[in-house]
């Protein structure tokens, strides 16, 4: 965006004066203006980065190599990558779940529980593990039936899906909210008086309108469920090699004065940012043109309510 | 009968949309529903389609008890007022649809799809999809797929509510002729009178979640059953009074001979339209003096505000002809007489 901004502005020069200039900011005003961006972007957010991969490399390719290899750093991304995948499955289905509940029947609380929506977001993610801690820990309500059951949650990897699932359960159901009270339940009402049985009604209309919607909400899912700190370091226990996701093992490594080894693990979170990015990018890009046609179709029918 | 209701009752909220409600369409009738809005009449519909469920009363179609069956096992066609035409399905696939949930073969489908899109005059578009489709064209896919599983029936709401005027007017003509060739019956919608009158050989109307009035399109317009329906279909004028002699109303100088069933001293509401005002600029025979205070150009008919005394103006419409010939000025002395009209009690 503003590289074409800068790409026009640079254009316009030695060009006659352009007649619409009156309607915008003097030039030095424009400059000014995108150089505070790129100072900003390039300090804030591309320096980090440099220093995240450079540290990685700073003892050469082959340690890097090494420390990612190290099996404690191996277990926590399998941990991590566990993690996500259920915590991503779970929340795609209750996301689905709660955005047809939401926009597709009348019952009384429903606002509130599109509230409720929101919670994880609003809690703070510290908050979030200590509830669970106070739920399955040892002194939780329902420790003493887990210890006498011999099922341990709390500093397992089963805490740490459930903190992870807490935390990310918004990003599937409010991506979906919006997206499907605009399009309304008529194509599926049409579908249903043509004969069709709910999960065909499901597969074959509901599905294809939200695809890209649902995709987006699913990379920031993954996005953050990969990321998460606060709720799995209340939760985990931080014993290597078995409790310990990526973010986790980052910290413990830099604890430890280990910085090579800690920027070896983050360039993995740091390139899987990446890819999650890119990911963003072009399905957001879908989602936008999806969202216009939309929005054209509906310009050209002048639609109004009655 | 085809589709029956009987008792049908439907509440939102502490709303009452629909009540009471019994009718009875004939096999092969086309009927329309009309009635402002918030009167009821898309909720009625959608309860005989099943996508409401009623709170009491009974639908029966083509004389099967169907009040709780579900709507994928009702068989009937529905076209809503946006189409909601599967947007990633090609014209093909729309049509197809329902003909695919019930497991048709392929060849058939093929054959009915292409036979569809011939009688809704879009050969040679099935790959089209519908966002490259004009309003109009849209909705004529909506009710091709609508018919395409052969209903017993076939419900529109508000089929041309989102179209412009033009295509309206030609979608009516379409709608008529379709239903010439496939003689299903069909209940439509709709708040525009204009299109009730022109397409349905039968007129409900709707208000307040009751059904006012039953009749031909003549019958609607000549013969207004209430209040309601004599200020809501067509144009009219109304002017209050009270009955001053078995069989005689009085205001001002007219005189009208109203049925003797109203009671002396009864106050009444007499309604008339605005082309049973008959005005001519010399006096002929039973007529009173009015003013023009304002002309107004219609189309085909020219309207004049008429200042009958009292502070009353009633609107009068000539055919533009006769409204041209007789060259009526604003501010002009006119001889008028009301020449039909419908009294209601208050």
């Amino acid at each position: 965006m503003s590289q074409e901004v800068l790409l026009v502005s640079l254009r316009r020069e030695g060009q006659a004066p352009d007649p619409a200039s009156h309607l915008s900011e003097p030039r030095w005003v424009r400059l000014a203006l995108i150089g505070v961006a790129l100072v900003f972007l390039a300090l804030f957010l591309l320096l980090p980065l440099a220093v995240v991969f450079g540290t990685a490399f700073d003892k050469g390719f082959f340690y890097y190599l090494d420390s990612v290899r190290d099996p404690d750093t191996l277990s926590a991304v399998r941990l991590t990558l566990v993690t996500a995948f259920f915590s991503v499955l779970l929340n795609t289905l209750l996301g689905l779940a709660a955005a047809w509940a939401i926009t597709r029947f009348r019952f009384p609380g429903k606002n509130f529980l599109t509230t409720l929506i929101d919670l994880p977001f609003t809690v703070s993610p510290v908050i979030s593990g200590l509830v669970f801690v106070l739920l399955f820990g040892l002194q939780g309500l329902m420790g003493h039936w887990l210890k006498d059951h011999n099922i341990q949650i709390i500093f397992a990897p089963l805490g740490i899906i459930l903190a992870t699932i807490f935390v990310t359960f918004p990003f599937v159901a409010r991506e979906l909210i919006p997206l499907m009270q605009e399009q309304g339940s008529d194509e599926e009402e049409a579908g249903m008086v043509l004969g069709a049985s709910g999960w065909q009604i499901f597969l074959k209309i509901t599905l294809p309108n939200i695809r890209w919607g649902l995709l987006y909400g699913i990379i920031l899912c993954n996005a953050r469920a990969m990321g998460e700190f606060g709720a799995v370091s209340v939760v985990s226990g931080h014993i290597r090699g078995l409790t310990n996701t990526l973010p986790l093992h980052v910290e413990i490594l830099y604890n430890s004065y280990n910085f090579t080894a800690a920027f070896a693990a983050a360039s993995l979170l740091a390139f899987l940012a990446l890819v999650t990015l890119a990911a963003k990018t072009l399905v957001e890009a879908r989602v936008e043109a999806e969202r216009r046609e939309s929005e054209q179709s509906l310009i050209e029918e002048g639609v109004h309510e009655h | 009968m085809s589709i029956e209701v009987r008792n049908l009752s439907k509440t939102f909220n502490k709303f009452q949309a629909v009540k009471d409600v019994s009718l009875k369409l004939e096999t092969g009738s086309l009927t329309a529903l009309l009635g402002p809005s918030g009167s009821g009449k898309s909720t009625l519909l959608r309860m005989i389609a099943g996508l409401e469920v009623p709170d009491r009363g009974e639908i029966h179609l083509t004389g099967r008890e169907a009040t709780f069956v579900s709507a994928k096992e009702r068989n009937v066609g529905f076209v809503f007022q946006h189409y909601a035409l599967f947007k990633h399905m090609n014209l093909f696939e729309n049509i197809a649809f329902g003909l695919r949930v019930r497991k048709t073969p392929e060849a058939e489908i093929r054959e009915r799809v292409f036979d569809l899109l011939s009688l809704i005059q879009l050969s040679g578009y099935e790959k089209r999809y519908p966002s490259q489709l004009s309003g109009g064209q849209r909705q004529r896919v909506a009710v091709a797929r609508a018919l395409a599983p052969r209903p017993e029936v076939l419900l529109l709401d508000e089929p041309f509510g989102a179209l412009d005027a033009k295509v309206r007017e030609e979608l009516r003509e379409w709608l008529l002729k379709l239903h010439e060739q496939s003689r299903v019956t069909t209940l439509f919608v709709t708040h525009d009178q204009h299109e009730a009158l022109e397409v349905a050989s039968r007129i409900l109307i709707m208000n307040q979640g009751k059904i006012e009035q039953d009749g031909t399109p003549i019958q609607i317009f000549d013969e207004p059953a209430t209040h309601f329906i004599a200020q809501f279909v067509g144009e009219t004028n109304f002017i209050d009074t009270e009955v001053a002699e078995p069989g005689l109303a009085v205001w001002g100088p007219f005189r009208f001979a109203i049925a003797r069933g109203f009671k002396v001293g009864q106050k009444i509401r007499i309604y008339f339209r605005p082309n049973d005002v008959y005005v001519t600029g010399e006096f002929e025979t039973l007529q009173v003096k009015a003013k023009i205070v304002q002309t107004r150009f219609k189309g085909t008919v020219i309207e004049y505000k008429l200042d009958i005394g009292e502070d009353k103006v009633v609107s009068a419409q000539l055919p533009k002809g006769v409204a041209l010939a007789s060259g009526f000025k604003e501010g002009q002395e006119v001889y008028a007489a009301i020449t039909a009209f419908h009294v209601f009690p208050l």
